[in-house]
């Protein structure tokens, strides 16, 4: 039997690794955008198990729709990684420095 | 060890060492592709947790539609790989660190004391012939309808906003622009007038070789 903390650390195990590499890749900022999906990824498993465990639908429901929001994120954020290439020839994180952030 | 736990652990390693992969690897290219491996393997996770039908939906909508325009993207710009990697080993410990740091807080929160089979007993399985596609829309449908439909919204501002954002005008004379309203005002009086003349009449042939011959 599979217990519910299993599928917690799993959860847990993807939202340390994406978290590392969001602090790591400082050179690609489409390598981010994945770590943030991933990050995403890790929230939902841990909504599926409580689902499951729990034995409510409604945390599928809202995995559903972060999985939406998600997707609707990760387009904007590839057309504005698009506009800035454009606009400076780099997707550098160290490059993107001109809003002084 | 039991068949479902062997699965579950399988899966949880793939996954785990594709995300560590994909933070790792130089060409992001490659990244993508590590990532849709964790995503496919952490849809089996999800249906091992009896959710198969955002299991499922993960692999369309992700691995089908999100992935593929990460790698359009990815291919489309043209990407100094040299410097890519610079600075990975400058921010490996702090990184590490909290990473692990983090870790741990979880596992003090979410770890087996809490949350073990003890406290939360593994639920029975459904039937062969539960449908959670069904259990999934029935809620979605009716008591979250005005959520899926502000979903809706959400998506096609996206798309709005992804064109807005990457449509480019360049100036004009360089390239040609259909202008739809210019088509529209256009009437068929201006595009085709008739025109008065006198028909042109000419010569027969034949009466000028006939008179030839009765000159011979």
């Amino acid at each position: 039997m599979i217990a519910l903390s299993d599928y917690l650390l799993f959860g847990a195990v993807l939202f340390m690794i994406s978290m590392a590499g969001i602090f790591l890749n400082r050179k690609n900022v489409i390598v981010l955008l994945m770590s943030i999906e991933l990050l995403l990824l890790a929230v939902n498993t841990n909504l599926v198990a409580f689902s499951h465990y729990l034995n409510d639908v409604t945390g599928q429901i809202f995995v559903f729709f972060i999985l939406t929001v998600a997707a609707a994120e990760a387009a904007i954020g590839l057309a504005i990684i698009v506009l800035v290439f454009r606009n400076r020839k780099s997707i550098n994180v160290d490059d993107l420095g001109s809003l002084k952030g | 060890m039991s068949f479902e736990q062997f699965i579950f652990y399988l899966l949880a390693a793939i996954a785990s060492i594709a995300s560590l992969m994909m933070i790792t690897v130089k060409n992001p290219v490659k990244a993508a592709l590590w990532l849709v491996l964790a995503f496919i393997s952490t849809a089996g996770i999800w249906i091992t947790a009896q959710a198969e039908f955002l299991g499922l939906v993960l692999i369309l909508v992700y691995v089908g539609a999100v992935m593929v325009l990460f790698l359009f993207v990815v291919m489309m710009l043209d990407i100094n790989m040299a410097v890519l990697k610079e600075g990975f080993t400058r921010y490996l410990p702090i990184g590490g660190l909290a990473a692990v740091a983090i870790f741990a807080l979880i596992y003090l929160v979410v770890g087996p004391n809490n949350f073990g089979l003890d406290k939360y007993a593994a639920p029975a399985m459904m039937p062969a012939d539960f449908s959670n596609t069904e259990a999934v829309g029935i809620p979605l449908y009716t008591t979250h309808v005005y959520a899926f439909i502000l979903a809706a919204v959400l998506l096609l501002v996206g798309i709005v906003a992804a064109i807005a954002l990457t449509l480019r005008r360049r100036p004009s004379g360089t390239v040609l622009y259909q202008d739809i309203d210019k088509q529209n005002r256009t009437l068929a009086k201006d595009r085709f007038e008739m025109v008065k003349m006198d028909a042109v009449v000419e010569k027969p042939v034949v009466k000028e070789e006939e008179k030839e011959g009765d000159k011979s």
